[in-house]
């Protein structure tokens, strides 16, 4: 469809072919072919249950894909002998609904998988933690539980919990959607300082401005294939097709 | 016509009345002498002591805690097998819970201790008895506790397993690190029902016929009551089983109580 992809695989973090996902006889990924270069921000939008959260779960796996390939990093993890916890541990995933871990500290949920996945040596984890944590503006919470956290610290820790394991890249999916309106912006202050070091994000929003503003690339998604891609200035102001100006026309 | 207040009020006056009347009646019709003699012998009760703690109570205290450890473990695999991808683990795990959910722990007690030495005439279950009542008292336990810790790890919201999953953690190890030890929390009530259940089943031990030094409560209120042919023996072992078992309820409620106003 589009011509302007980055088309040589080897800078590619993700690069997804083909991909079709079935639950039960439904049919939620119809065929996307996907793609996010080293270093790039791409941000996807689009209406509820037109498979964003899904395209995304593929990526690490959360969920498996019916067909199609999905390479991360140059390695293909929906290869039969992949090691799908080996490339996990270089993707970091941010969650709606955070997900932190309930009975540990902060610090904790920052080195438990340090320790348990990478082999890091506690000190060395501890080491990593604390510099993250002090990243996202949360070092004074770092023997707090998560039940102590607002929101938005809850979803900055999560994203620490992320960046701790050193990933090549990110994904979220709606970090800022279970947030009230005055401490989304902290957490979207937290992601763009991450776009300006050069990390690569894929990022399922409904922030239109964070879009415009740091993303390269904005994907619309519809009943499961990807609608209209490009420049996100490009696509807001002047979407092309009729379901993108509709879905707009919505929400901006 | 009484107001709907008045008829509480009259209503609970009556309650209160009946609550009266029986106490009287039992307080003015029993035989407290007899009751007395037959129940709390002052002389019998001192002589209970220190055996009835330093025997009993401790050996009904080490069979509970030894049951119930292995049951948990026991239960614990139970659970994660239920829950296994591998069909015969599920099958084999369903058939041991529906098993020894439904024999009485008597029956449980009989065959290991009688069924094995048939069985296996040149084996032994190490450690005699404590053995055979680690074993009884663990799989009718275990048994309970693996649907107990099911529910428990069903009841772990699935966003846990997946953000452990997404930072590479094995599912094993996910278990291990992330979702069992929120299931432990939520489940904490009913395993200390469990313990307090398993308490009481210890007594069946009798069954395996023991020693003096292995007698646990209620045996040991059995053989007292029989050599002074009074009661007062039983109501001194039936006092240590409350003194172990209410402060367990006590802890319960505590846990139900916090949980809910946690939610
Ligand atoms: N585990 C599942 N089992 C069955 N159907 C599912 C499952 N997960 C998602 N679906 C269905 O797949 C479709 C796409 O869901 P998905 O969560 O990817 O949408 P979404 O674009 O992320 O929507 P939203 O903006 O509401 O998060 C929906 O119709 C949803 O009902
Ligand atoms: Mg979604």
């Amino acid at each position: 469809m589009t011509t302007d992809r980055i088309t040589d695989r080897t800078t590619a973090a993700i690069d997804v072919q083909d991909l079709h996902k079935y639950f039960g006889a439904n049919e939620v990924l119809k065929g996307i072919d996907f793609h996010v270069g080293t270093g790039q921000v791409v941000c996807v939008i689009g209406p509820s249950g037109s498979g964003k959260s899904t395209l995304l779960r593929c990526v690490n796996m959360l969920e498996v894909p019916t067909s199609g390939k999905i390479f991360v990093a140059g390695e293909e993890i929906t290869d039969r002998d992949a090691d799908v916890d080996q490339l996990r541990a270089r993707i970091g995933m941010v969650f709606q609904q955070f997900n932190l871990f309930p009975h540990m500290t902060v610090l904790r949920n920052l080195t438990i998988a340090q320790e348990k996945v990478k082999g890091r040596k506690k000190d060395e984890a501890v080491e990593i933690a604390r510099t993250t944590l002090a990243k996202v503006g949360l070092s004074e919470k770092e023997s707090a539980y998560p039940a102590h956290l607002s929101g938005g610290q809850s979803q900055r820790v999560a994203i620490a919990r992320a960046l701790a394991m050193s990933p090549d890249m990110m994904l979220f999916d709606e970090p800022t959607s279970a947030l009230d309106p005055e401490l989304v912006g902290d957490v979207l202050a937290v992601m763009k300082d991450l776009a300006a070091e050069g990390m690569t994000m894929m990022v399922v929003t409904h922030e239109m401005g964070f879009a415009r503003e740091v993303g390269d690339n904005l994907v619309f998604m519809d009943d499961g294939v990807i609608v209209e891609e490009g420049d996100p200035r490009e696509v807001l102001a002047n979407p092309r097709h009729e379901r993108t100006q509709l879905f707009l026309s919505k929400v901006l | 016509m009484a107001s709907p207040r008045q008829r509480a009020a009259r209503w609970r006056y009556v309650q209160y009345a009946v609550l009266v009347a029986v106490v009287l009646t039992v307080a003015l019709v029993a035989d407290w002498g007899q009751l007395q003699r037959a129940f709390w012998n002052w002389e019998l009760v001192k002589e209970q002591f220190p055996r009835v703690l330093t025997i009993a109570l401790k050996n009904t205290l080490i069979y509970t805690a030894c049951g119930f450890a292995f049951g948990l473990v026991l239960g614990l695999v139970l659970a994660l097998m239920r829950l296994s991808s591998v069909g015969p683990y599920r099958w084999i795990a369903t058939g041991v819970i529906e098993l020894f959910r439904g024999l009485p722990a008597l029956v449980v007690f009989i065959a290991l201790s009688v069924g094995f030495r048939l069985a296996f005439p040149a084996y032994e279950i190490p450690f005699g008895n404590l053995g055979i009542v680690t074993l009884a008292l663990g799989l009718v336990g275990g048994a309970y506790m693996a649907e107990t810790i099911r529910a428990g790890i069903q009841a772990v919201p699935k966003g846990q397993m997946e953000a452990a999953r997404s930072l590479g953690m094995s599912h094993g190890r996910a278990m291990i690190s992330v979702v069992v030890p929120q299931a432990f929390r939520i489940i904490l009530p009913p395993l200390t029902n469990e313990l307090i259940l398993l308490t009481k089943d210890s007594s069946l031990v009798y069954i395996l016929g023991l020693s003096l030094s292995g007698y646990e409560l209620t045996k040991f209120g059995r053989e007292g009551m029989n050599s002074a042919s009074n009661l007062t023996p039983i109501i001194v072992i039936a006092l240590c089983y409350l003194l172990i078992t209410v402060p367990l309820s006590i802890v319960v409620r505590r846990m139900e109580s916090r949980s809910e106003r946690a939610r």
